[in-house]
């Protein structure tokens, strides 16, 4: 699906010497080791397309380790990218370019990579000792390996250090510029403005002047080497994409969901106040939050999980937002405290960046399988409202639902994001300017004395008819005084109470208002476009998290195939929509695919008893989009379903 | 507490106390603290609606439902966590955090310490009975070794920790001892914690008559309280016993003693500074006694000067604030690069 375009020539940035080919999509992947920097070029690769007006979605994927021992596959980090000239809802499922920086990133990526793909190596990499570490008994230059892909062999370092000549920098240290020089020589061949990336360089490096230098060098010793040594016959461009008019920027989820408590506080009119410790993958909300003071928020990294949380709580009782982040080790220390806000009756935001587990798992990998622990995971009849986010942008309006439920139901809520969407970008269509909804804390009234009123009682667990919800009387407050606690409480006065008829109906109590959330969110839309004409799908998928891209992505290809599939997506896994049984009801077959063993679809085989199978991944990555595709068209075309004895679950 | 013309009335202990009834053992020492606290509260000129009460769990857990406060009875060890959130987010607030051993020593000895080092302003009461009451009677981290309970049949193995210089240790800057039946040094020394800017860690020696009782009679039963406490007087010589005849001197070897008063002059007693800004002197005190049946200084071991860890945060808010103005939400989510895509909607 090529054609020619015309480019001017008129100089770096601009257009190439030769024609270039329209793509209607690419997907590169960077790799090399993890001090390569080959997450800088990603990022800046994918500012160039975003600014350039693709539609996008990225993946990056690094070790655990800080740095692994150098050229080994342990050590080897990358950045995947896919850039279209249509919307798009995933990163790829196989490169069609893969820059590799020495031998260990070209075998650990080599597998992926689609038919007939793009390969562009660091050549001065390939020595003897690079290929044994790599674990390469014979060079795959030289024996066919590659046969299947389009090879250029670059000598990326050596050319590096010569451009650099002029900086009088070392050449070990020059050589450090040569991912630089990758960003150029890609940059050329796919037809990417540099601007944001002479810009990002100049500020990133400011303080180091020699720096800002070699990189600058290395970049057009890489576009122009692309320029003029006639080893790639075309250079390509993917057109912008038409997207809906308005004004875009690019976001991860953590910073799109920081913002989104930001947002969500300044709209509720109270203060911020995160309690986090540090980790992996949620700690950049840590660091974005930090750099935002001039809203009011505080940042308090705490000695651990339980003081994160704790703190939050305390916030809370005095009327701040209270929030914590986490990922799933987190979440187990922090679930006592969450109990004890279930208790308190206090909003709380609890934010869990989920990763591969158990235990530490797979800190720097993605998955979906805190679900069951967040629903059910607590001692006792604690229930808790669950938020997931769908897709890296979506994390900002995720928070703010997340906010708004905590405050409204004077509730802790979980909100689920997980380590793609946390580092994986997309463009945002920024909401107007003064769009954001207004949220209201509605805290209690002071009581004065003499004042009407005041002569009676004040009830801190007397409850708003329609929400359930208790008051929000915080200390500073004259007249409300009154004492919470973790003690099974007396019905409306709050007093300790260990009577059975008591804990019954606060037990209920508690169940119906984090029960009633659902009638105040939106009832689960199902995209089937047959439905309307009265010919609905006979495959419902139904999904919830961040396998929304690939979910989606497979849809479009079954429909651009002609079978027709419903799709809906849960952000509310607890409680439901409304209407979830009945939507689940009208579709004879329903599959749920989810980057764990089977979580979303036992809640909905135990809760509406329907016969929804599950399809399965626990690989650290997320779902391909073929990987979804093809259990859709399996399940269509009469292929037996998952066995009982799995759960209904393709594992 | 505060009228509708905005003044703070005068109270009385009535005025603090809640109309809960209070269940602790009868005896137990945890009864005059709360009212050492419920008649001192009165005399501080602060409002009830701002005077909040954090507890953890354990029998001196229950403290919170007692007053007629604010307060939160929270989950084990946690107390410390909690307050510290709350009084970061509200430093206008008047935040007592009430603890025992094994919450503020065991399971919560964390969030202790590190409370303590941030300086937040909190006053920690942490009443020390050497026992899990609670619990029914298993030793805890304050119990002597070789302690006989129900968890230890044959004996517990555990060494101890000193409060005072675990706490010393963890950089607090206000630091003192006093014990349960003496209600006019209890105010004295809780008036001052309650004084202090940052935090105030204040370790009560409390009798718990049904699972470790006279566990301090040694030091103070009222027989020979006087010869087996010693005060710590800011300014003052410190002396050792009814008479005055010893007292506690620098050791040639670099150690505390006490020695007679007779045989190394008035002048070589050790002037007590609760203001040192250097804390080995205070941790020497806090050592001068192996355990509560050696002679044992009570009051104020330390009282320094620094910044609370609430007003460092709003200092840090208020000049993000004078550097930047307030926020700008519209403004902070085009803060990156950001593109505009034309046309109409469709």
């Amino acid at each position: 699906m090529t054609s020619t375009v015309d480019r001017d020539s008129d100089g770096m940035g601009r257009g190439a010497g030769r024609d270039a080919q329209a793509l209607d999509s690419l997907v590169v992947r960077f790799a090399g080791d993890s001090g390569d920097g080959m997450q800088v070029v990603g990022d800046q690769f994918t500012a160039e397309s975003a600014l350039f007006g693709n539609d996008l979605a990225t993946l990056p994927s690094f070790p655990a380790e800080i740095r692994a021992p150098a050229g080994t596959l342990a050590g080897v980090s990358a950045f995947q990218v896919q850039i279209a000239d249509h919307e798009i809802s995933t990163p790829g499922d196989a490169p069609t370019v893969l820059v590799a920086m020495n031998p260990a990133a070209l075998r650990a990526n080599l597998g992926d990579l689609a038919p007939g793909a793009t390969v562009i190596l660091n050549a001065d990499a390939f020595d003897e000792r690079s290929l044994a570490k790599a674990g390469y008994g014979v060079d795959p230059r030289a024996d066919g390996s590659l046969a299947a892909f389009r090879v250029y062999e670059v000598p990326m370092t050596t050319l590096t250090v010569e451009a650099c000549k002029p900086t009088g920098a070392k050449p070990r240290d020059a050589e450090r510029s040569k991912n630089f020089f990758a960003l150029g020589l890609v940059s050329w061949l796919y037809h990417r403005p540099l601007e944001s990336t002479l810009d990002f360089v100049a500020k990133r490096y400011a303080s180091r002047p020699a720096v800002v230098e070699a990189n600058l060098l290395a970049l057009r010793a890489g576009w122009n080497f692309g320029e003029t040594a006639e080893l790639f016959e075309s250079s390509y461009e993917v057109p912008p994409t038409r997207l809906a008019p308005g004004t875009y920027a690019n976001v991860t989820g953590n910073t799109a969901l920081a913002w989104g408590l930001v947002a969500a506080a300044h709209q509720a009119g109270i203060p911020l106040f995160l309690g986090s410790y540090p980790i992996t993958p949620a700690s950049d909300i840590l660091h974005e939050l930090a750099k935002h003071k001039q809203f009011g928020v505080t940042t308090f990294q705490a000695e651990d999980e339980i003081a994160g949380v704790g703190a939050a709580l305390g916030a809370s009782f005095g009327g701040a937002l209270g929030v914590t982040t986490t990922s799933g080790p987190g979440i187990d220390l922090k679930s006592e405290t969450i109990g004890l806000a279930v208790s308190l009756e206090l909003p709380l935001v609890v934010v869990d960046v989920q990763r591969g587990g158990p235990s530490t798992g797979l800190p720097t990998k993605t998955e979906q399988a805190d679900l069951l622990a967040v629903v059910y995971g607590r001692h006792g009849e604690a229930p808790v409202p669950v938020v997931a986010a769908k897709t890296p942008s979506h994390c900002f309006a995720a928070a703010l639902e997340a906010v708004r439920i905590a405050l409204t139901y004077r509730t802790p809520v979980y909100l689920l994001s997980d380590g793609y969407l946390a580092n994986g970008s997309e463009p945002w269509l920024l909401p107007e300017p003064g769009s954001l909804p207004v949220l209201d804390p509605g805290f209690a009234a002071a009581r004065l004395e003499g004042a009407a009123g005041s002569d009676r009682p004040f009830l801190p667990y007397e409850r708003d008819p329609e929400t359930l919800a208790r008051p929000w009387a915080i200390p500073g407050t004259p007249g409300l005084e009154h004492r919470i606690g973790g003690i099974e409480k007396a019905d409306l006065t709050g007093d300790v109470s260990y009577d059975p008829a008591n804990h019954s109906r606060m037990v209920h109590l508690r169940a119906a208002k984090v029960a009633g959330v659902a009638r105040a969110i939106p009832l689960l839309e199902v995209d089937d476009p047959g439905a309307a004409a009265g010919e609905p799908a006979p495959l419902l998928v139904l999904g919830w998290g961040s396998s929304y891209g690939a979910i989606t992505a497979a849809v479009r290809r079954l429909r651009v195939r002609g079978r027709a599939v419903a799709q809906a997506h849960l952000v509310h896994l607890h409680p439901f929509p409304a209407n979830l049984g009945e939507v689940l009801a009208r579709y004879p077959k329903v599959l749920v695919p989810e980057t764990n063993l089977g979580q979303l679809v036992k809640m909905v085989r135990a809760e509406f008893l329907v016969d929804a199978v599950g399809l399965a991944k626990v690989a650290g990555t997320p779902f391909r989009i073929a990987e979804v595709e093809g259990e859709m068209l399996r399940l269509l075309d009469g292929g037996a379903r998952p066995s009982d004895r799995d759960g209904g679950v393709r594992r | 507490m505060t009228t509708t013309d905005g003044s703070v009335q005068l109270t009385t202990r009535k005025d603090w106390s809640s109309d809960q009834e209070v269940r602790w053992c009868p005896g137990c020492g945890d009864y005059s603290i709360l009212a050492a606290v419920q008649l001192l509260l009165p005399e501080l000129g602060v409002a009830r609606e701002n005077t909040v009460f954090v507890s953890g769990i354990g029998c001196a857990a229950r403290f919170p439902y007692y007053m007629s406060t604010y307060g939160m009875h929270s989950i084990h060890g946690r107390a410390p966590a909690i307050a510290t959130g709350l009084a970061v987010s509200r430093p206008d607030l008047d935040i007592w955090v009430v603890t025992g051993d094994g919450d503020a020593l065991s399971i919560g000895g964390n969030h202790l310490i590190h409370a303590l080092r941030r300086n937040v302003n909190l006053t920690i009461l942490m009443f020390n009975n050497q026992i899990y009451g609670l619990t029914k009677g298993q030793f805890s981290p304050t119990s002597e070794q070789g302690k006989v309970t129900k968890s230890t049949p044959f004996g517990s193995l555990d060494a101890p920790f000193n409060p005072i210089s675990l706490a010393i240790g963890a950089e607090a800057t206000f630091v003192a001892r006093t014990h349960d039946l003496d209600r006019k040094h209890m105010m004295e020394t809780l008036r001052r914690a309650h004084d202090h800017r940052g935090a105030a860690f204040v370790e009560i020696y409390q009798n718990c008559n049904v699972f470790n009782d006279g566990a301090f009679a040694a030091v103070n039963a009222k027989e020979h309280r006087d010869d087996m406490l010693v005060p710590l007087v800011h300014g003052e010589p410190i002396r050792v016993g009814a008479d005055g005849r010893r007292g506690v001197v620098l050791g040639r070897d670099g150690r505390l003693e006490i020695a007679a008063v007779a045989d190394v002059g008035e002048d070589a007693l050790l002037v007590h500074d609760e203001s040192r800004d250097d804390p080995s002197l205070a941790f020497m005190l806090s050592r001068l006694a192996r355990g509560p049946f050696e002679p044992t200084p009570i009051g104020v071991f330390r009282a320094v000067e620094r910044p609370d860890y609430a007003a460092l945060v709003a200092a840090q808010l208020d000049a993000v604030r004078a550097q930047r103005g307030t926020g700008d939400i519209d403004a902070l989510l085009r803060s990156g690069p950001t593109w505009v895509v034309d046309g109409a909607p469709g």
